[in-house]
C-alpha cells in the first residue's frame, strides 16, 4: 500500500486529536492570514474611534451631558463596528474556494465554525473591548461605569460575533450583502444592546448590575452553543447553489 | 469488475428552471478514470458538485460504497478530494502553509520535521521548488493551481473529483498530472474529472457525455 505517492496516510493518526486539529488549524490559519493584511483588522477599530470622537464635536462638549450619553454611544459604536467587520468572516474564504474545501473536509464542521467565529472575536471584539476604556474616559464616564462597560463588552461582543456569523453565512453566496446583512442581524443585536447599555447606566447611577450581567452571560452561553449549529446549516445552504 | 465506489442513481439537476440532465446513472469503480464531457453549460460542474455532496440533486441519490452520502458524509469526505473552479488556497499564506492547512482538513497534523519535508517534496513534484515560502498572491494563476494539485501528491485519497484540473497548467504539467492520474488508478484509486482537453496517455479512460 505504501508507494512513493502515499506520503502521508490519514489512517495513521488516531481519531481523537484530529478533532482538536481542525479547531487549531482554523484559528492558526485565520490569524496568520489576518495579520498579513492588517488593514482589514484596523478598519473597524478606526471606525469605532472616529464615531466616538465625533460625538463631542457634533453634539456638545459638556461633561455631564457626555457622561449621560456615554454608555449608549460606546455600545452603539461597538455594535456598528462589529457589523462592519462581519464581511471578513466568510466572504474571502468563499471567494478563494477554501470555504468549500472546509465543507468537504470530513472534519466536524461545528468545530471549524466555532474556531472561525472565535478568531473573528479575537480580531475584532477583543481589540474593541481593550480600546473602550480610553474612549470612555474621553466621554467622562465615571470609573464604576468603565468597569461595567469592560465587563459588558467582554460578555456582549462575542454574542455579536456569533449572531453576525449566522447572517454572514446566510448571505455569503450573494453578490451585494451589505444592507441585507444589517437587516438580518441588527434586530437580533437589540437585546444585547439593551442589557449592556442598561448595565452601564445602572452602574453609573449606583444600582446593582448583577441582573443585567447575568442576562448577558446567559445570552452568551446560549449563542455560543446554538449559533454554530445554525451557521453550519446556513453555510451548507449558501454553498449548495 | 472491481468494487463500485461512487454511484449516482437516477440523478436530475436543474439550473434556474432549466433541466440540465435527468435520469442520469453514473458509476465509478476503483481503478477507473472517468472523464465527463459536454459543451459549456451542459452541467458538468453541477454534476460534480452533486457527486461531492456540495449541492443536492433535484431527484435521485448519490451513494458512496453503497450508502447514501448524506448518511456517511464524514467518512466519504475523508476519502475524497475535490478540486473546484477556485484555486482553494489562501493568497495571504505561503504555499507551504496552504498545504499544511489542507493536510489538517484531512485530519493529518504536520508538526514534525518528517512531515515538513514531505510537504516540500510534494511542492517540488508540482514544480514549485523554491516557492515554498512565497505568499501565494505573488504566484501566477497556474502556480496557484499547482499548489492545490500538490495536495494530490501529499494526501492520497481514494476518490479524486477534479473540475477542470488543467486550467492554466502548461503542457509539461498536464503530462505530469496525466501520469499521476494513471498511477492513482493503477493503485486502486478512482478519478472523476472534467476537461476539454483530450487525454492521450491515460489507459482505460472512460468517458461520459452530457448532452
Amino acid at each position: 500500500m505504501n508507494t512513493p505517492e502515499d506520503l502521508l496516510s490519514p489512517q495513521s493518526t488516531s481519531k481523537e486529536p484530529l478533532k482538536v486539529g481542525i479547531f487549531k488549524a482554523v484559528i492558526g490559519r485565520d490569524i496568520t492570514a489576518a495579520f498579513r493584511h492588517p488593514s482589514d483588522l484596523v478598519n473597524p477599530l478606526i471606525f469605532f474611534v472616529v464615531v466616538i470622537t465625533l460625538f463631542p464635536l457634533a453634539v456638545s462638549s459638556d461633561s455631564v451631558f457626555l457622561s449621560d450619553i456615554a454608555p449608549g454611544v460606546l455600545w452603539v459604536s461597538a455594535l456598528l463596528a462589529t457589523l462592519l467587520s462581519l464581511d471578513m468572516l466568510f466572504q474571502s474564504d468563499f471567494q478563494d474556494g477554501t470555504l468549500e474545501q472546509m465543507l468537504l473536509s470530513g472534519q466536524p464542521l461545528y468545530n471549524a465554525v466555532l474556531a472561525k467565529v472565535m478568531t473573528h472575536w479575537l480580531l475584532s471584539g477583543l481589540p474593541l473591548t481593550l480600546l473602550s476604556p480610553l474612549l470612555a474616559v474621553m466621554l467622562f464616564l465615571p470609573i464604576e461605569g468603565i468597569k461595567t462597560l469592560l465587563l459588558t463588552l467582554l460578555l456582549g461582543t462575542p454574542v455579536l460575533s456569533f449572531i453576525g456569523a449566522i447572517g454572514s453565512a446566510l448571505t455569503v453566496g450573494l453578490r451585494k450583502t451589505g444592507l441585507l446583512l444589517s437587516l438580518l442581524v441588527l434586530p437580533l443585536y437589540i437585546p444585547v444592546l439593551i442589557f449592556a447599555s442598561g448595565a452601564v447606566q445602572a452602574a453609573v447611577s449606583g444600582q446593582s448590575v448583577a441582573g443585567h450581567l447575568a442576562f448577558l452571560g446567559a445570552i452568551l452561553a446560549l449563542t455560543m452553543v446554538l449559533a454554530p449549529l445554525a451557521i453550519v446549516v446556513a453555510l451548507r445552504i449558501s454553498l449548495s447553489n | 469488475m472491481s468494487e463500485i465506489l461512487l454511484q449516482g442513481v437516477d440523478l436530475c439537476c436543474e439550473r434556474g428552471s432549466r433541466v440540465l440532465f435527468e435520469s442520469l446513472n453514473i458509476e465509478v469503480c476503483a481503478g477507473e478514470v472517468l472523464q465527463i464531457e459536454g459543451a459549456n453549460g451542459s452541467g458538468k460542474t453541477t454534476l460534480l458538485r452533486v457527486l461531492t455532496g456540495l449541492s443536492e440533486a433535484v431527484e435521485g441519490e448519490v451513494r458512496w460504497r453503497g450508502q447514501p452520502i448524506r448518511r456517511v458524509r464524514e467518512s466519504y469526505h475523508l476519502e475524497m478530494h475535490y478540486l473546484g473552479h477556485a484555486a482553494g488556497i489562501k493568497e495571504a499564506l505561503t504555499a507551504r502553509e496552504n498545504l499544511r492547512w489542507h493536510a489538517a482538513l484531512q485530519g493529518v497534523a504536520i508538526s514534525d520535521q518528517a512531515g515538513a519535508s514531505k510537504v516540500d517534496e510534494a511542492l517540488a513534484k508540482v514544480g514549485l521548488r523554491g516557492y515554498e515560502d512565497v505568499p501565494c498572491y505573488t504566484l501566477s494563476a497556474g502556480q496557484q493551481r499547482r499548489v492545490n494539485l500538490a495536495r494530490l501528491y501529499l494526501l492520497p485519497a481514494k476518490l479524486w473529483v477534479l473540475d477542470e484540473p488543467f486550467t492554466a497548467i502548461d503542457k509539461k504539467g498536464v503530462a505530469a498530472i496525466e501520469a499521476l492520474l494513471t498511477h492513482r488508478a493503477q493503485q486502486g484509486g478512482a478519478v472523476i474529472l472534467t476537461t476539454h482537453q483530450a487525454l492521450h496517455n491515460v489507459p482505460g479512460l472512460r468517458k461520459l457525455e452530457l448532452k
